[in-house]
């Protein structure tokens, strides 16, 4: 079954007379509990794609069909609604409020979602220790390290139980270990069920998925499987 | 409403950790609103002291008393050469009036002079002293601190007695003892038979009774003043408020008839009363309220504009979060909401502390005015806090609301 179908998906920034086509055509089909990787190279247009396929941005031209509903049609509230229900945002830049610590930022969606305090803070706190931050609870963003920054961000993700994750370049700003850390729970995520898109240059990162899309100047350039898929184990515990 | 809520109540989270973010930038922030609010409710608690003082000046002489007077006092619709020229009312017409007046619960004759009083090395120069009778006592609602008003009889006999206002007493006997003293009053000897009570009135100027000295109003035409030379004022007081009307009904019918008018004439005199007073100050007063609001307007106006301004500058900064909160599902109202709160709460605080400077400096004003911060003005302070911070916040939490959230995200 399709999660996501969008055709001829085209998007055109006008940058003073000059047209952009940051996207130019590109169609996709992405079914429920894939783990796809995007890659290609700086400007190809990735992440002007995951903005489009998590409902951040809207395409210029194309259809983007979300579980049967026509996306590209949305108005701005419907799109608001999609985002915090339906998709989690896993950014290379963390993207975590600073001032707030670490289960504000985790239950930040609920809050939108509309979910009772006593809930909100235990499904929260569930989630951080799902991602092994049980005792990082009241941690604020600065006294974390990148990696453990980047689970609060992949616990805020989780914690709507969204239909998609959507990462782009999520071991961008991460030594290769730390990263390492990332993709395992990301594995982890995906044998639970979950649908995962990865935006990645590391080709050695992009071996985690079960899927590789290239893309180039806007077009899809190629969208293969993966032969020899690399599933992370669990590191024995004697490094610390 | 479960939604509404908790992204209210994040928003207050929100709104209280930006203003300890920038504890000091709020603070510069609100003190056009402080100042704003201080003035509102500094004017609004300054004109109800006024009208309290004014009330209780009224009350002193009594607000259920006419005056019958050759002059009108506040009524400027007769030409004033056509009041120059009536009749000046005398003693003997009041004796008819007196005689004639069966509503009343009492009439007293008054005349006014300006003289000066003396204590020894003590002078009190040009005070205004009031001639009257025995009767005027009941004509008013003043109290005494000590002795008496003057009798029939002194007043009758036109004795030299003179009651003192307060005010009066304390200038010239300042460590007190006035009482059975002598004083001279151009330069004829009066003994001191009464002291008032302190009225506190200090709108009626010259005719607040703390200022005035009494004495009967013979006296006043046996030394100072040819009778003929001075018209003399009707105090005419009803037995009750109800009654009022009644009452001046009836003086100005006895009034006509004393005065031999036929029904094709004109009244030859004037009936004064409190009401007219009041509209003359209410006149006063909101010319007085008209400057203050304009003040208060201005200084909420400038307040707005900082608070607007700042927040701009606030949603500039936090462009990336706004990005963050729409990313993980914030819709537009609910932004648009927070900083409206933001800027909501920044006022209001603003608001407390011009209400709270408002408080202390109306203590400071209660020393001469009778004053004190109510309910109503408390409530104006913090609607007008509320008010101006949500049209303040307006526009910026508008300019926050329709950020694009890929545009937000990206800034640095
Ligand atoms: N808001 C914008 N206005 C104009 N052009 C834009 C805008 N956003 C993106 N572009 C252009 O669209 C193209 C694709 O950008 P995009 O960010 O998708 O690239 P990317 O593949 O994610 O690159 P990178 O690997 O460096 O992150 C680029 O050429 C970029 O300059
Ligand atoms: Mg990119």
């Amino acid at each position: 079954m399709n999660i996501i179908n969008i055709e001829h998906i085209a998007k055109i920034y006008q940058v003073g007379s000059e047209e952009v086509h940051a996207l130019a055509d590109v169609s996709l089909k992405i079914d429920k509990n894939e783990y796809l990787a995007i890659m290609g190279p700086s400007g190809s247009g990735k992440s002007t794609l995951m903005n489009i396929l998590g409902c951040l941005d809207t395409p210029t031209k194309g259809l983007y069909d979300f579980k049967g509903q026509n996306v590209s049609e949305m108005s701005d509230n419907e799109l608001a609604k999609i985002r915090n229900r339906e998709i989690g945002f896993v950014f290379q830049t963390f993207n975590l409020l600073p001032r707030s610590d670490a289960l504000h930022n985790v239950e930040l969606p609920l809050i939108y979602a509309g979910v009772p305090s006593y809930e909100r803070k235990e499904r929260a706190r569930e989630a951080l220790i799902n991602v092994g931050l049980g005792d990082r609870i009241h941690h604020k963003p600065n006294e974390l390290s990148g990696g453990q920054r980047q689970r609060v961000a992949v616990a805020r993700a989780l914690v709507t139980q969204p239909s998609i994750i959507l990462a782009d370049e999520p071991t961008g700003n991460l030594d290769s270990k730390t990263g390492e850390e990332i993709m395992l729970l990301f594995n982890e995520i995906h044998k639970q069920g979950n649908t995962i898109i990865l935006v990645t240059h590391e080709e050695y990162i992009a071996k985690h998925a079960a899927r590789i899309i290239r893309i180039r100047d806007g077009f899809i350039e190629s969208d293969e499987r993966v032969p020899e898929r690399y599933i992370p184990q669990l590191k024995v515990q004697e490094e610390n | 409403m479960g939604h509404f809520f908790f992204e209210l109540k994040e928003s207050l989270f929100i709104s209280f950790r930006a203003i300890r973010a920038n504890k000091i930038r709020t603070i510069l922030t609100t003190l056009g609103i402080v100042i704003g609010v201080t003035s509102v409710v500094l004017m609004s608690t300054a004109l109800k002291g006024m009208d309290i003082a004014f009330q209780d000046g009224v009350a002193a002489l009594g607000s259920d008393n006419i005056y019958i007077d050759k002059w009108s006092w506040f009524d400027n619709t007769i030409p004033w050469w056509e009041v120059r020229n009536r009749k000046n009312l005398d003693l003997d017409e009041f004796k008819k009036f007196e005689e004639l007046a069966k509503l009343p619960l009492a009439v007293s004759p008054t005349v006014w002079t300006n003289q000066t009083l003396k204590h020894k090395d003590r002078t009190l120069n040009f005070n205004m002293v009031t001639g009257t009778n025995h009767n005027y006592i009941q004509t008013t609602n003043l109290n005494f601190a000590e002795g008496r008003f003057f009798t029939q009889l002194e007043s009758e006999s036109s004795r030299n007695v003179v009651v003192l206002g307060s005010s009066v007493a304390e200038s010239l006997f300042p460590r007190g003892g006035g009482l059975n003293q002598v004083i001279t009053i151009k330069g004829r000897k009066f003994r001191v038979i009464g002291i008032l009570e302190q009225q506190g009135s200090f709108i009626m100027g010259n005719f607040n009774p703390d200022n005035m000295a009494y004495i009967p109003i013979g006296v006043v035409f046996k030394y100072f003043h040819r009778s003929d030379f001075r018209s003399i004022t009707f105090n005419v007081r009803a037995q009750n408020n109800a009654m009022l009307e009644e009452t001046k009904e009836e003086a100005i019918s006895i009034m006509r008839k004393i005065r031999g008018l036929t029904y094709d004439k004109e009244n030859d005199f004037s009936i004064n009363q409190q009401e007219g007073l009041l509209n003359n100050i209410n006149q006063t007063t909101s010319v007085i309220k008209i400057a203050g609001y304009f003040i208060t307007g201005l200084s909420l106006f400038v307040g707005a504009i900082g608070i607007m301004n700042i927040m701009f500058v606030s949603v500039k900064e936090r462009t990336r979060e706004i990005g963050i909160r729409k990313a993980i599902g914030a819709k537009r109202r609910t932004v648009l909401g927070q900083f409206l709160f933001e800027s909501s709460v920044i006022c209001l605080l603003g608001g407390f502390l011009g209400l709270a400077i408002a408080v202390l400096l109306s203590m400071v004003v209660n020393q001469f005015l009778p004053t004190s911060v109510q309910v109503d003005a408390v409530i104006l302070a913090i609607v007008i806090s509320i008010i101006t911070g949500i049209v303040s916040g307006l526009a910026p939490a508008y300019t926050a609301a329709k950020l694009d959230p890929v545009d937000a995200l990206r800034y640095e």
